[in-house]
């Protein structure tokens, strides 16, 4: 049985192993609740106050209580979307995202409009790349949020942040940039991009899954989505999840300093991954040919449905992710691909590749050679 | 169950290795459902003698489940009589591949649906002979 190759890093991360080290001696040496003041207590106390320490110098933020530990990405979506939406508004809401943004920034994005919000999705050239004159019409001094990824999970393209911030800055409303994607794999420095709101995820850093984090910039009013205590800042209660927040805060230090080297060795594995699989007859990249992320290769088949690629793959000991319609919960067809210009059933034969720091250029033969295969067994079933 | 989005072994060997794929020059029968906008598309074509299917050919668009219910129909159909392949149904194609996702029973399992239609296309012209 030859060895499994895993591209999916974009769905979950293996933890890194140093993280798994400081992981292990943070559950051997007891931590109490960070809320008590004696001695266990305040360890735990301690270790989120380093965790936040190295989370916030990660992403450049001056002060670290300005990062929120919360249960993932989603739930930093939606304090971001929801908790600065409903915390500022005015007599007129108006909340602006960009149309390919993830679903948890769409859905509480969507559900403010239920609440009398007005919504306005932002559309994207045929690379993924925010329009940045629709920007401008959409955002108004009446928007209170504008939320629009760092970069995209299903076609890697970076956003251009800066250019987005000037324009939603000028208008006096707040920028949440939801950099689960990005952060860890590319520079980010919330003061240099102008980041008001920024999302975090523990495990796309190479942490355990189960926690993530919010940075709000100093002065920016957020009420919370859950009620309870007083834990971070009363916009997270309930008792901290201690270690995984350690772990998290380990996880970014680490992707801090790894990464130039990462992004170095796997732009490299990248590249010779799109060479060889956009050379497979009628194939083409999905996202930016050059602002994209490091780690992330998108494509598209025409006439092959993406289940039976994802499939096929695997059988071939290979597992990728593909944004078809038949592998999502919805069974609806990826609003990416259908937001970057792809009719429907051009949407439904698409395979991302996520690489991580298990891969290595010596795989890439392998992986070009059974996507050559996998595509020509289904086309030779094809009716189409 | 309802968990369930893996597929069985079943459907795994249909899908990697197909049976009956590929088309009849010159159909006694031939039936088309689905719609690529969907992600599913399937054809079936059949060769009928003495109102039995002696051949049975298909194509399909589409995912593991609408690849593997494709294979799976034409093995059931081949050889029946046109009054026994119509009795096939769609649950039956799901029991003989050992299940399918409970989300995947609606929307992917499309193949009895085509081979009735190629059969239906064959009485049609029949009566019109």
């Amino acid at each position: 049985m030859e060895e499994r190759i895993y591209l999916d890093h974009a769905a979950a991360m293996p933890v890194h192993p140093g993280v798994i080290r400081f992981g292990r001696q943070f559950l051997e040496e007891f931590a109490g609740n960070p809320s008590t003041i004696y001695q266990e207590g305040l360890q735990a106390q301690a270790a989120v106050a380093g965790a936040r320490e190295k989370v916030a110098a990660l992403v450049g933020a001056k002060d670290p209580p300005s990062i929120i530990f919360t249960s993932g990405a989603t739930e930093s979506n939606n304090i971001a979307i929801r908790g600065t939406a409903l915390r500022n508004a005015g007599k007129e809401k108006r909340v602006v995202v960009s149309a390919i943004e993830h679903i948890s920034v769409l859905n509480p994005a969507k559900d403010l409009q239920k609440g009398g919000f007005t919504l306005t999705q932002v559309p994207v050239d045929h690379y993924g790349v925010l329009d940045l004159d629709a920007l401008g019409a959409a955002v108004t001094p009446r928007t209170v949020v504008t939320s629009v990824h760092y970069a995209n999970n299903e076609i890697g393209t970076i956003e251009p942040i800066r250019e987005v911030a000037e324009i939603v800055h000028d208008r006096g409303g707040y920028l949440h940039v939801d950099a689960t994607d990005a952060a860890g794999r590319i520079p980010i420095d919330v003061e240099r991009d102008g980041i008001d709101l920024l999302t975090l995820s523990s495990n796309q850093l190479g942490g355990p899954t189960g926690t993530g984090a919010l940075y709000i910039r100093p002065g920016v009013r957020v009420q919370p989505v859950l009620v309870g205590g007083g834990q971070e800042r009363g916009l997270r209660p309930g008792t901290e999840n201690v270690v995984g927040i350690a772990c998290m805060g380990e996880a970014a230090r680490l992707a801090g300093k790894e990464m130039p080297e990462e992004m170095r060795r796997l732009s490299a594995i990248r590249d010779r991954l799109i060479t060889g699989i956009t050379g497979i007859e009628d194939t083409y990249l999905t996202g930016h040919p050059r602002e994209r992320l490091p780690h992330h290769a998108s494509f598209r088949f025409p006439r092959i449905e993406g289940e039976s690629i994802q499939l096929a793959m695997n059988m071939l000991g290979i597992a990728v992710a593909t944004g078809s319609a038949c592998t999502s919960m919805t069974l609806e067809a990826s609003h990416v691909l259908l937001a970057i210009g792809l009719a429907h059933d051009e949407a439904h034969g698409s395979m991302v590749a996520t690489l991580g720091r298990g891969n290595t250029l010596d795989q890439v033969p392998r992986v070009v050679n059974a996507a050559r295969e996998t595509v020509k067994r289904l086309r030779a079933i094809t009716p189409l | 169950m309802a968990d369930q989005i893996g597929y069985s072994q079943k459907v795994m060997e249909h899908f990697m290795n197909p049976h009956n794929v590929g088309v009849i020059e010159n159909p006694d029968g031939y039936g088309k459902v689905g719609n690529p906008v969907c992600g599913d598309l399937m054809e079936i074509f059949i060769r009928v003698r003495e109102n039995v299917i002696e051949d049975i050919r298909f194509r399909t668009f589409g995912c593991g489940s609408a690849i593997a219910t494709s294979s799976m129909v034409t093995d059931l159909a081949k050889g029946k009589t046109l009054e026994e392949a119509l009795q096939i149904t769609r649950d039956d194609v799901a029991t003989e591949l050992e299940g399918l996702p409970p989300r995947k029973m609606h929307c992917s399992n499309l193949a009895a649906d085509a081979l009735h239609a190629a059969i239906r296309d064959y009485q049609e012209k029949e009566k019109k002979a």
